[in-house]
Protein backbone atom coordinates (compact mmCIF):
# COMPACT_ATOMS: atom_id res chain seq x y z
CA UNK A 1 0.00 0.00 0.00
CA UNK A 2 1.26 3.66 -1.06
CA UNK A 3 1.52 5.79 1.81
CA UNK A 4 -0.96 8.78 2.16
CA UNK A 5 -0.47 11.82 0.67
CA UNK A 6 -1.02 14.82 3.06
CA UNK A 7 -1.95 18.02 1.64
CA UNK A 8 -2.38 21.36 4.08
CA UNK A 9 -4.66 23.53 2.36
CA UNK A 10 -4.37 26.75 4.13
CA UNK A 11 -6.93 29.53 2.88
CA UNK A 12 -9.52 29.79 -0.03
CA UNK A 13 -7.86 32.46 -1.38
CA UNK A 14 -4.06 33.40 -0.81
CA UNK A 15 -4.20 36.60 1.34
CA UNK A 16 -8.17 35.63 2.99
CA UNK A 17 -6.06 34.72 6.12
CA UNK A 18 -6.30 31.26 8.38
CA UNK A 19 -5.90 31.15 12.34
CA UNK A 20 -2.46 30.40 13.35
CA UNK A 21 -3.19 27.80 15.60
CA UNK A 22 -4.88 25.95 12.77
CA UNK A 23 -2.03 26.13 10.49
CA UNK A 24 0.29 24.70 13.02
CA UNK A 25 -1.76 21.83 13.86
CA UNK A 26 -2.03 21.24 9.99
CA UNK A 27 1.72 21.61 10.01
CA UNK A 28 1.84 19.03 13.06
CA UNK A 29 0.74 16.44 10.54
CA UNK A 30 3.89 16.40 8.51
CA UNK A 31 1.80 17.15 5.50
CA UNK A 32 3.61 16.43 1.88
CA UNK A 33 2.87 19.55 0.46
CA UNK A 34 1.32 22.73 1.16
CA UNK A 35 -0.94 24.24 -1.84
CA UNK A 36 -3.11 26.98 -1.71
CA UNK A 37 -5.45 28.65 -4.72
CA UNK A 38 -6.07 32.43 -5.23
CA UNK A 39 -7.52 32.76 -8.15
CA UNK A 40 -11.47 33.56 -8.96
CA UNK A 41 -13.43 35.37 -11.70
CA UNK A 42 -15.70 36.21 -8.91
CA UNK A 43 -15.06 39.95 -8.20
CA UNK A 44 -15.69 40.51 -12.34
CA UNK A 45 -13.61 41.47 -14.91
CA UNK A 46 -11.90 45.16 -13.31
CA UNK A 47 -9.02 42.96 -11.85
CA UNK A 48 -8.07 40.70 -14.57
CA UNK A 49 -8.61 43.88 -16.97
CA UNK A 50 -6.64 46.41 -15.11
CA UNK A 51 -4.03 43.92 -13.74
CA UNK A 52 -4.70 44.71 -10.24
CA UNK A 53 -5.03 41.82 -7.56
CA UNK A 54 -8.33 41.74 -5.86
CA UNK A 55 -6.27 40.50 -2.43
CA UNK A 56 -4.48 43.20 -0.13
CA UNK A 57 -0.65 43.02 -0.44
CA UNK A 58 -0.03 43.31 3.11
CA UNK A 59 -2.57 40.12 3.74
CA UNK A 60 -1.04 38.17 0.70
CA UNK A 61 2.62 38.33 2.52
CA UNK A 62 0.92 37.50 5.97
CA UNK A 63 -0.37 34.23 4.30
CA UNK A 64 2.69 33.96 2.42
CA UNK A 65 5.21 33.90 5.28
CA UNK A 66 3.62 31.29 6.66
CA UNK A 67 3.04 29.13 4.18
CA UNK A 68 6.89 29.85 2.81
CA UNK A 69 8.56 29.41 6.13
CA UNK A 70 6.60 25.63 6.73
CA UNK A 71 7.33 24.67 3.48
CA UNK A 72 11.12 26.00 3.82
CA UNK A 73 11.55 23.98 7.58
CA UNK A 74 9.63 20.89 6.32
CA UNK A 75 11.34 20.93 2.86
CA UNK A 76 8.17 20.32 0.96
CA UNK A 77 6.36 21.45 -2.03
CA UNK A 78 4.46 24.80 -2.34
CA UNK A 79 2.06 25.47 -5.16
CA UNK A 80 0.42 28.91 -5.09
CA UNK A 81 -2.67 28.80 -8.05
CA UNK A 82 -3.56 31.52 -9.74
CA UNK A 83 -1.05 33.99 -7.77
CA UNK A 84 -3.04 37.33 -7.67
CA UNK A 85 -6.37 36.67 -7.67
CA UNK A 86 -6.60 36.75 -11.95
CA UNK A 87 -2.97 34.78 -12.70
CA UNK A 88 -2.28 37.24 -15.33
CA UNK A 89 1.45 38.73 -15.85
CA UNK A 90 1.01 42.37 -13.56
CA UNK A 91 -0.40 39.51 -10.87
CA UNK A 92 1.90 37.44 -11.03
CA UNK A 93 4.77 40.09 -10.69
CA UNK A 94 3.21 41.47 -7.55
CA UNK A 95 3.46 37.97 -5.96
CA UNK A 96 6.78 37.44 -6.85
CA UNK A 97 7.83 40.30 -5.36
CA UNK A 98 6.11 39.61 -2.03
CA UNK A 99 7.93 36.09 -1.98
CA UNK A 100 11.25 38.22 -2.51
CA UNK A 101 10.70 40.37 0.63
CA UNK A 102 9.77 37.28 2.97
CA UNK A 103 12.68 35.35 1.27
CA UNK A 104 15.17 37.79 2.32
CA UNK A 105 13.29 38.93 5.57
CA UNK A 106 13.04 34.77 6.68
CA UNK A 107 16.40 34.40 5.26
CA UNK A 108 15.08 31.60 3.55
CA UNK A 109 16.48 29.03 0.66
CA UNK A 110 14.64 27.32 -2.27
CA UNK A 111 13.81 27.07 -6.13
CA UNK A 112 10.84 29.00 -7.51
CA UNK A 113 9.14 28.00 -10.50
CA UNK A 114 7.00 31.00 -11.66
CA UNK A 115 4.99 29.86 -14.58
CA UNK A 116 3.38 32.22 -16.61
CA UNK A 117 -0.50 32.85 -18.25
CA UNK A 118 -0.68 35.42 -19.65
CA UNK A 119 -1.58 35.25 -23.78
CA UNK A 120 -0.97 37.10 -26.20
CA UNK A 121 -3.91 38.79 -28.02
CA UNK A 122 -2.35 38.44 -31.28
CA UNK A 123 -1.62 34.56 -30.43
CA UNK A 124 -5.24 34.57 -29.48
CA UNK A 125 -6.68 35.54 -32.90
CA UNK A 126 -4.50 33.27 -34.89
CA UNK A 127 -6.12 30.12 -32.77
CA UNK A 128 -9.69 31.90 -33.45
CA UNK A 129 -9.10 32.16 -37.20
CA UNK A 130 -8.28 28.67 -37.09
CA UNK A 131 -11.43 27.55 -35.27
CA UNK A 132 -9.70 26.25 -32.30
CA UNK A 133 -11.66 28.72 -30.10
CA UNK A 134 -14.93 27.71 -28.74
CA UNK A 135 -17.42 29.95 -26.41
CA UNK A 136 -17.73 28.27 -23.20
CA UNK A 137 -21.75 27.67 -21.59
CA UNK A 138 -23.54 30.36 -21.77
CA UNK A 139 -20.98 33.16 -23.32
CA UNK A 140 -20.91 34.37 -26.76
CA UNK A 141 -18.46 34.01 -29.48
CA UNK A 142 -15.96 36.78 -29.54
CA UNK A 143 -14.96 39.04 -32.32
CA UNK A 144 -10.80 40.14 -33.52
CA UNK A 145 -11.42 43.02 -31.82
CA UNK A 146 -12.96 41.97 -28.60
CA UNK A 147 -9.57 39.66 -28.72
CA UNK A 148 -7.65 42.43 -30.26
CA UNK A 149 -8.39 44.79 -27.88
CA UNK A 150 -8.40 42.67 -24.48
CA UNK A 151 -5.88 44.30 -21.97
CA UNK A 152 -4.98 41.06 -20.29
CA UNK A 153 -5.81 37.21 -21.34
CA UNK A 154 -5.47 34.26 -19.61
CA UNK A 155 -5.14 30.77 -20.01
CA UNK A 156 -6.18 28.32 -16.95
CA UNK A 157 -3.43 25.86 -16.80
CA UNK A 158 -3.49 22.26 -15.42
CA UNK A 159 -1.44 19.52 -13.76
CA UNK A 160 1.35 19.50 -16.92
CA UNK A 161 3.06 22.55 -16.25
CA UNK A 162 3.11 22.17 -12.31
CA UNK A 163 4.25 18.62 -12.69
CA UNK A 164 6.92 19.71 -15.43
CA UNK A 165 8.54 22.40 -12.63
CA UNK A 166 7.99 20.17 -10.00
CA UNK A 167 10.11 17.33 -11.79
CA UNK A 168 13.04 20.59 -12.96
CA UNK A 169 13.39 20.54 -9.25
CA UNK A 170 11.68 23.68 -7.88
CA UNK A 171 10.69 23.73 -4.24
CA UNK A 172 8.00 26.59 -4.32
CA UNK A 173 5.89 26.62 -7.90
CA UNK A 174 4.17 30.17 -8.14
CA UNK A 175 1.42 29.95 -11.04
CA UNK A 176 -0.33 32.07 -12.92
CA UNK A 177 -3.98 31.59 -13.73
CA UNK A 178 -4.66 27.90 -12.91
CA UNK A 179 -7.47 25.18 -12.58
CA UNK A 180 -8.38 25.95 -9.23
CA UNK A 181 -7.69 22.29 -8.13
CA UNK A 182 -4.34 21.67 -9.87
CA UNK A 183 -2.36 23.15 -7.55
CA UNK A 184 -3.54 20.36 -5.24
CA UNK A 185 -3.63 17.33 -7.74
CA UNK A 186 -0.59 18.05 -9.73
CA UNK A 187 2.45 16.94 -7.43
CA UNK A 188 -0.25 14.13 -5.87
CA UNK A 189 -0.57 12.87 -9.29
CA UNK A 190 3.55 12.95 -10.12
CA UNK A 191 3.94 10.72 -7.54
CA UNK A 192 1.55 8.19 -9.04
CA UNK A 193 -1.77 8.50 -7.36
CA UNK A 194 -5.27 8.08 -8.91
CA UNK A 195 -5.83 11.79 -10.78
CA UNK A 196 -9.95 10.86 -10.20
CA UNK A 197 -9.05 11.26 -6.76
CA UNK A 198 -6.45 13.75 -6.81
CA UNK A 199 -8.81 16.15 -8.79
CA UNK A 200 -11.99 15.71 -6.72
CA UNK A 201 -9.93 16.34 -3.42
CA UNK A 202 -8.01 18.89 -5.08
CA UNK A 203 -11.55 20.81 -5.88
CA UNK A 204 -12.50 20.56 -1.93
CA UNK A 205 -9.32 21.51 -0.95
CA UNK A 206 -9.37 24.33 -2.96
CA UNK A 207 -11.83 25.60 -1.11
CA UNK A 208 -9.93 25.82 2.12
CA UNK A 209 -12.59 25.07 5.48
CA UNK A 210 -16.02 25.83 3.12
CA UNK A 211 -16.74 22.28 2.77
CA UNK A 212 -16.81 22.32 6.52
CA UNK A 213 -19.50 22.98 8.79
CA UNK A 214 -19.53 25.82 9.79
CA UNK A 215 -17.68 26.42 6.34
CA UNK A 216 -15.21 28.82 5.96
CA UNK A 217 -12.53 30.40 3.12
CA UNK A 218 -10.32 31.90 5.70
CA UNK A 219 -9.63 28.33 7.75
CA UNK A 220 -7.69 25.42 7.22
CA UNK A 221 -8.47 21.81 5.78
CA UNK A 222 -6.44 18.74 5.44
CA UNK A 223 -6.35 16.51 2.58
CA UNK A 224 -5.15 12.57 3.17
CA UNK A 225 -4.88 11.00 -0.42
CA UNK A 226 -4.84 7.01 -0.89
CA UNK A 227 -4.67 4.76 -3.58
CA UNK A 228 -8.60 4.51 -3.82
CA UNK A 229 -10.09 6.79 -1.40
CA UNK A 230 -9.37 9.88 0.36
CA UNK A 231 -10.01 11.59 3.25
CA UNK A 232 -10.97 15.55 4.84
CA UNK A 233 -11.08 17.30 7.93
CA UNK A 234 -10.69 20.31 8.61
CA UNK A 235 -7.85 21.64 11.30
CA UNK A 236 -9.99 23.72 13.45
CA UNK A 237 -11.61 21.84 16.33
CA UNK A 238 -14.62 23.88 16.05
CA UNK A 239 -15.72 22.97 12.46
CA UNK A 240 -16.49 19.73 11.20
CA UNK A 241 -16.31 17.62 7.96
CA UNK A 242 -19.88 15.91 7.43
CA UNK A 243 -21.02 13.71 4.70
CA UNK A 244 -23.53 16.23 3.74
CA UNK A 245 -21.29 19.59 3.92
CA UNK A 246 -18.76 17.40 1.78
CA UNK A 247 -21.32 16.42 -0.71
CA UNK A 248 -23.38 19.66 -0.88
CA UNK A 249 -19.93 21.77 -1.44
CA UNK A 250 -19.44 20.29 -4.93
CA UNK A 251 -22.51 22.00 -5.75
CA UNK A 252 -20.86 25.51 -4.85
CA UNK A 253 -20.46 28.22 -7.89
CA UNK A 254 -21.01 24.81 -10.47
CA UNK A 255 -23.49 24.33 -12.64
CA UNK A 256 -23.79 20.55 -12.73
CA UNK A 257 -22.37 18.88 -9.00
CA UNK A 258 -22.20 15.43 -10.59
CA UNK A 259 -19.68 15.95 -13.86
CA UNK A 260 -16.98 18.97 -13.37
CA UNK A 261 -15.20 19.56 -16.66
CA UNK A 262 -11.58 20.99 -16.49
CA UNK A 263 -8.78 21.01 -18.57
CA UNK A 264 -8.30 17.41 -20.40
CA UNK A 265 -11.32 15.91 -19.25
CA UNK A 266 -14.27 15.89 -16.28
CA UNK A 267 -14.40 14.80 -12.74
CA UNK A 268 -17.74 12.48 -12.77
CA UNK A 269 -18.95 12.05 -8.91
CA UNK A 270 -22.27 9.93 -10.16
CA UNK A 271 -20.62 6.73 -8.54
CA UNK A 272 -19.26 8.71 -5.62
CA UNK A 273 -19.61 7.88 -2.07
CA UNK A 274 -19.37 10.23 1.14
CA UNK A 275 -18.58 8.72 4.53
CA UNK A 276 -18.13 9.79 7.88
CA UNK A 277 -14.91 8.27 9.05
CA UNK A 278 -14.90 10.13 12.37
CA UNK A 279 -17.17 13.04 13.64
CA UNK A 280 -14.96 15.39 12.24
CA UNK A 281 -13.64 13.52 8.75
CA UNK A 282 -15.06 12.34 5.76
CA UNK A 283 -14.33 9.40 3.54
CA UNK A 284 -14.81 9.57 -0.45
CA UNK A 285 -14.31 7.30 -2.73
CA UNK A 286 -15.39 6.51 -6.84
CA UNK A 287 -14.49 9.84 -8.09
CA UNK A 288 -14.28 9.33 -12.17
CA UNK A 289 -11.87 10.84 -14.21
CA UNK A 290 -13.46 10.99 -18.14
CA UNK A 291 -10.64 11.84 -20.67
CA UNK A 292 -11.36 14.73 -23.08
CA UNK A 293 -9.14 16.21 -25.90
CA UNK A 294 -7.02 19.05 -23.93
CA UNK A 295 -8.44 22.50 -23.80
CA UNK A 296 -7.75 25.60 -22.39
CA UNK A 297 -10.00 27.60 -20.63
CA UNK A 298 -9.10 31.40 -21.42
CA UNK A 299 -10.44 34.53 -19.97
CA UNK A 300 -9.50 37.51 -21.29
CA UNK A 301 -11.16 41.12 -20.60
CA UNK A 302 -11.09 44.65 -22.33
CA UNK A 303 -11.68 48.48 -21.38
CA UNK A 304 -15.68 48.91 -21.72
CA UNK A 305 -15.38 52.59 -21.09
CA UNK A 306 -14.54 55.11 -17.37
CA UNK A 307 -17.27 55.76 -15.01
CA UNK A 308 -18.83 58.22 -12.82
CA UNK A 309 -21.16 57.50 -10.19
CA UNK A 310 -23.33 59.57 -7.74
CA UNK A 311 -25.37 58.60 -4.68
CA UNK A 312 -28.31 59.96 -4.00
CA UNK A 313 -31.59 59.18 -2.21
CA UNK A 314 -35.44 60.79 -2.37
CA UNK A 315 -38.17 60.31 0.71
CA UNK A 316 -41.04 62.18 -1.26
CA UNK A 317 -43.85 59.60 -2.30
CA UNK A 318 -44.93 62.17 -4.87
CA UNK A 319 -41.84 61.49 -6.64
CA UNK A 320 -41.29 58.08 -5.97
CA UNK A 321 -44.64 57.23 -7.62
CA UNK A 322 -43.45 58.86 -10.72
CA UNK A 323 -40.09 57.69 -10.69
CA UNK A 324 -40.20 55.65 -14.17
CA UNK A 325 -41.31 58.42 -15.89
CA UNK A 326 -38.79 61.12 -14.26
CA UNK A 327 -35.72 58.58 -14.90
CA UNK A 328 -36.64 58.62 -18.52
CA UNK A 329 -37.53 62.63 -18.69
CA UNK A 330 -33.80 62.94 -17.05
CA UNK A 331 -32.00 60.74 -19.52
CA UNK A 332 -34.16 62.34 -22.13
CA UNK A 333 -32.56 66.31 -20.94
CA UNK A 334 -29.31 64.86 -20.10
CA UNK A 335 -28.93 63.91 -24.03
CA UNK A 336 -29.68 66.98 -24.90
CA UNK A 337 -27.88 69.00 -23.31
CA UNK A 338 -25.09 67.77 -23.67
CA UNK A 339 -22.78 67.64 -27.41
CA UNK A 340 -23.73 65.67 -29.92
CA UNK A 341 -20.86 63.36 -30.12
CA UNK A 342 -21.02 62.29 -26.59
CA UNK A 343 -20.47 58.58 -26.75
CA UNK A 344 -22.23 57.31 -23.15
CA UNK A 345 -24.48 55.02 -21.58
CA UNK A 346 -26.26 56.51 -18.33
CA UNK A 347 -28.35 54.36 -15.75
CA UNK A 348 -30.36 54.59 -12.84
CA UNK A 349 -29.54 52.35 -9.90
CA UNK A 350 -32.78 51.98 -7.82
CA UNK A 351 -32.60 50.78 -4.50
CA UNK A 352 -36.33 50.00 -3.09
CA UNK A 353 -37.75 49.05 -6.47
CA UNK A 354 -35.11 46.01 -8.05
CA UNK A 355 -31.66 47.89 -7.77
CA UNK A 356 -30.86 44.40 -6.44
CA UNK A 357 -32.29 42.22 -8.94
CA UNK A 358 -32.59 44.51 -12.26
CA UNK A 359 -34.59 42.26 -15.14
CA UNK A 360 -34.42 39.14 -12.82
CA UNK A 361 -36.68 41.23 -10.41
CA UNK A 362 -40.22 39.76 -10.28
CA UNK A 363 -41.83 42.52 -8.23
CA UNK A 364 -43.03 45.47 -10.34
CA UNK A 365 -44.04 47.95 -7.75
CA UNK A 366 -42.37 49.76 -5.22
CA UNK A 367 -43.44 49.83 -1.69
CA UNK A 368 -40.64 51.61 0.06
CA UNK A 369 -41.26 55.01 1.59
CA UNK A 370 -37.81 55.78 0.49
CA UNK A 371 -35.61 54.91 -2.42
CA UNK A 372 -31.80 54.68 -3.00
CA UNK A 373 -30.43 55.93 -6.26
CA UNK A 374 -26.99 55.01 -7.99
CA UNK A 375 -26.52 57.61 -10.99
CA UNK A 376 -23.92 55.14 -13.45
CA UNK A 377 -22.41 57.41 -15.96
CA UNK A 378 -20.25 55.30 -18.29
CA UNK A 379 -18.70 57.04 -21.14
CA UNK A 380 -15.46 57.08 -23.42
CA UNK A 381 -13.83 58.90 -21.61
CA UNK A 382 -13.00 59.59 -18.13
CA UNK A 383 -14.11 63.38 -19.08
CA UNK A 384 -17.26 62.42 -20.59
CA UNK A 385 -18.42 60.32 -17.78
CA UNK A 386 -17.78 63.03 -15.60
CA UNK A 387 -20.01 65.62 -17.67
CA UNK A 388 -22.73 63.16 -18.19
CA UNK A 389 -23.03 62.33 -14.34
CA UNK A 390 -22.94 65.64 -13.57
CA UNK A 391 -25.25 66.79 -16.19
CA UNK A 392 -27.83 64.40 -15.13
CA UNK A 393 -27.43 64.91 -11.20
CA UNK A 394 -28.27 68.31 -11.36
CA UNK A 395 -31.33 67.71 -13.49
CA UNK A 396 -32.74 65.01 -11.86
CA UNK A 397 -32.12 67.23 -8.45
CA UNK A 398 -34.05 70.15 -10.05
CA UNK A 399 -36.28 68.05 -12.40
CA UNK A 400 -39.94 69.71 -12.39
CA UNK A 401 -42.63 66.47 -12.12
CA UNK A 402 -46.30 66.65 -12.45
CA UNK A 403 -47.70 67.60 -8.88
CA UNK A 404 -44.08 68.44 -7.37
CA UNK A 405 -44.60 70.36 -4.08
CA UNK A 406 -41.59 69.90 -2.79
CA UNK A 407 -39.66 72.63 -5.33
CA UNK A 408 -36.26 73.13 -3.45
CA UNK A 409 -34.55 69.87 -4.55
CA UNK A 410 -35.34 65.73 -5.53
CA UNK A 411 -32.35 63.99 -4.45
CA UNK A 412 -30.75 63.71 -0.99
CA UNK A 413 -27.06 63.36 -1.16
CA UNK A 414 -25.21 61.71 1.43
CA UNK A 415 -21.26 62.88 0.55
CA UNK A 416 -19.84 66.17 -0.48
CA UNK A 417 -18.25 65.51 -3.52
CA UNK A 418 -21.60 63.81 -4.74
CA UNK A 419 -19.97 62.27 -7.92
CA UNK A 420 -17.11 59.70 -7.28
CA UNK A 421 -14.66 59.64 -10.57
CA UNK A 422 -14.12 55.15 -10.68
CA UNK A 423 -11.82 55.83 -13.89
CA UNK A 424 -11.77 52.74 -16.23
CA UNK A 425 -14.03 50.01 -16.13
CA UNK A 426 -13.75 46.61 -18.20
CA UNK A 427 -16.19 43.75 -19.63
CA UNK A 428 -15.40 40.51 -20.19
CA UNK A 429 -14.26 39.68 -24.11
CA UNK A 430 -13.09 36.50 -24.45
CA UNK A 431 -14.19 33.35 -22.37
CA UNK A 432 -13.48 30.73 -24.65
CA UNK A 433 -11.94 26.99 -24.75
CA UNK A 434 -9.12 26.57 -26.71
CA UNK A 435 -8.31 23.52 -28.09
CA UNK A 436 -4.32 22.46 -27.88
CA UNK A 437 -2.14 19.54 -28.36
CA UNK A 438 0.26 21.05 -26.47
CA UNK A 439 -0.85 22.27 -22.48
CA UNK A 440 2.51 22.76 -21.02
CA UNK A 441 4.62 24.55 -23.02
CA UNK A 442 1.48 27.18 -23.98
CA UNK A 443 2.89 28.02 -20.18
CA UNK A 444 6.87 28.82 -19.85
CA UNK A 445 8.19 29.37 -16.98
CA UNK A 446 11.41 31.08 -15.38
CA UNK A 447 12.95 30.04 -12.31
CA UNK A 448 14.52 31.95 -9.32
CA UNK A 449 16.41 30.46 -6.64
CA UNK A 450 17.36 31.73 -3.53
CA UNK A 451 20.44 30.79 -0.74
CA UNK A 452 19.62 32.54 2.69
CA UNK A 453 17.11 34.72 1.45
CA UNK A 454 19.55 36.25 -1.70
CA UNK A 455 18.92 35.60 -5.40
CA UNK A 456 21.56 33.20 -7.18
CA UNK B 1 -46.25 26.19 3.52
CA UNK B 2 -43.32 28.77 1.91
CA UNK B 3 -40.24 27.70 0.67
CA UNK B 4 -37.96 29.51 3.30
CA UNK B 5 -40.09 27.33 5.78
CA UNK B 6 -38.79 24.29 5.14
CA UNK B 7 -35.49 24.70 3.05
CA UNK B 8 -32.14 24.63 4.75
CA UNK B 9 -30.44 26.36 2.01
CA UNK B 10 -31.50 28.72 -0.55
CA UNK B 11 -28.45 30.39 -2.17
CA UNK B 12 -27.23 31.51 -5.71
CA UNK B 13 -23.82 32.64 -7.20
CA UNK B 14 -22.32 33.06 -10.60
CA UNK B 15 -21.13 29.99 -12.03
CA UNK B 16 -18.45 31.51 -14.09
CA UNK B 17 -19.18 34.80 -15.21
CA UNK B 18 -22.35 34.12 -17.88
CA UNK B 19 -24.54 31.82 -15.18
CA UNK B 20 -26.50 32.16 -12.54
CA UNK B 21 -26.73 29.22 -10.08
CA UNK B 22 -29.51 28.72 -7.75
CA UNK B 23 -28.96 25.48 -4.76
CA UNK B 24 -31.95 24.47 -2.65
CA UNK B 25 -31.37 22.03 0.22
CA UNK B 26 -33.46 20.33 2.73
CA UNK B 27 -33.01 19.47 6.34
CA UNK B 28 -33.79 15.34 5.68
CA UNK B 29 -34.84 13.23 3.01
CA UNK B 30 -38.41 13.76 3.48
CA UNK B 31 -39.00 17.11 2.84
CA UNK B 32 -36.36 17.18 -0.23
CA UNK B 33 -38.35 14.32 -1.61
CA UNK B 34 -41.96 15.86 -0.63
CA UNK B 35 -40.26 18.76 -2.84
CA UNK B 36 -38.94 17.03 -5.59
CA UNK B 37 -42.18 15.42 -6.15
CA UNK B 38 -44.27 18.37 -5.64
CA UNK B 39 -42.13 19.82 -8.77
CA UNK B 40 -42.09 23.42 -7.88
CA UNK B 41 -38.55 23.90 -9.13
CA UNK B 42 -39.32 23.18 -12.60
CA UNK B 43 -37.61 24.55 -15.98
CA UNK B 44 -40.88 26.62 -16.74
CA UNK B 45 -41.53 27.76 -13.03
CA UNK B 46 -37.95 29.15 -12.99
CA UNK B 47 -38.26 30.42 -15.95
CA UNK B 48 -41.36 32.58 -15.03
CA UNK B 49 -39.91 33.43 -11.70
CA UNK B 50 -37.44 35.11 -13.21
CA UNK B 51 -38.81 36.14 -16.59
CA UNK B 52 -36.88 34.23 -18.63
CA UNK B 53 -37.15 32.14 -22.17
CA UNK B 54 -37.12 28.70 -21.40
CA UNK B 55 -33.97 28.10 -22.91
CA UNK B 56 -32.50 30.57 -20.64
CA UNK B 57 -32.88 28.25 -17.73
CA UNK B 58 -29.96 25.61 -18.36
CA UNK B 59 -30.46 23.08 -16.07
CA UNK B 60 -32.12 21.76 -13.41
CA UNK B 61 -30.63 18.97 -11.22
CA UNK B 62 -31.63 16.83 -8.66
CA UNK B 63 -28.80 16.10 -6.39
CA UNK B 64 -29.93 13.24 -3.44
CA UNK B 65 -26.72 12.89 -1.60
CA UNK B 66 -26.59 16.31 -0.64
CA UNK B 67 -30.47 16.60 -0.67
CA UNK B 68 -30.46 19.50 -3.03
CA UNK B 69 -31.74 20.92 -6.04
CA UNK B 70 -30.27 23.15 -8.57
CA UNK B 71 -31.32 25.62 -11.19
CA UNK B 72 -28.97 27.04 -13.15
CA UNK B 73 -30.24 30.30 -15.68
CA UNK B 74 -28.50 32.58 -17.91
CA UNK B 75 -27.11 35.98 -16.41
CA UNK B 76 -28.82 38.51 -17.66
CA UNK B 77 -25.69 39.72 -18.43
CA UNK B 78 -22.07 39.05 -18.24
CA UNK B 79 -20.64 39.85 -14.84
CA UNK B 80 -19.56 43.33 -14.39
CA UNK B 81 -21.36 44.23 -17.99
CA UNK B 82 -23.15 47.69 -18.31
CA UNK B 83 -26.51 47.26 -16.27
CA UNK B 84 -25.00 44.50 -13.71
CA UNK B 85 -27.00 44.86 -10.65
CA UNK B 86 -24.75 41.86 -8.90
CA UNK B 87 -21.35 41.25 -9.30
CA UNK B 88 -20.75 38.06 -7.63
CA UNK B 89 -24.89 36.81 -7.94
CA UNK B 90 -24.83 35.98 -3.83
CA UNK B 91 -28.59 37.86 -4.01
CA UNK B 92 -30.39 36.58 -6.91
CA UNK B 93 -32.15 33.63 -4.93
CA UNK B 94 -34.98 35.63 -2.85
CA UNK B 95 -38.06 34.93 -5.15
CA UNK B 96 -37.42 31.56 -4.07
CA UNK B 97 -38.05 32.49 -0.67
CA UNK B 98 -41.56 32.81 -1.07
CA UNK B 99 -42.62 29.87 -3.56
CA UNK B 100 -45.27 28.16 -1.96
CA UNK B 101 -44.64 24.66 -1.78
CA UNK B 102 -47.48 21.76 -0.97
CA UNK B 103 -45.90 19.38 1.24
Amino acid sequence: MKPEFKILSPSGIVGYGFPEASFLAGVAKKPDLIACDAGSTDPGPYYLGSGIPFTNASAVKRDMTFMLKAACELGIPLVIGSAGGSGATPHLEREVGIVREIAKEQNLSFKMAVISAEFDPKFVLEEHRAGRLKPLGAAPDCTEDDILQSTHIVGQMGIEPIMAALKDGAQVVLCGRCYDPAAFSAPAILKGYDKALATHMGKILECAAIAATPGSASDCMMGYLGEDYFRVEPLNPDRKCTPLSVSAHTLYEKSDPCLLPGPGGVLDLHECDFVAETERMVRVTGSKYIKNPNTIKLEGCKVAGYRTISICGNRDSIFISQLDDIIEGVKRRTRENLSADFDYSLDFIVYGKNGVMGALEPQQNITSHEVGIVIDAVAATPEQSAAVCSVARSTMLHYGYPGRIATAGNLAFPFSPSDVKVGAIYTFSVYHLLETEDPESLFPRTVIEFKEGDEV
Amino acid sequence: MKMKEIASVIRSKNSGPYELTMDLMFPNDDVFEKVVASNVISRERIAEIYQLKAEEVLSIVIFPKARAIKATIVRPMASGALGERDVYGAQQHAPLMDLEVEL
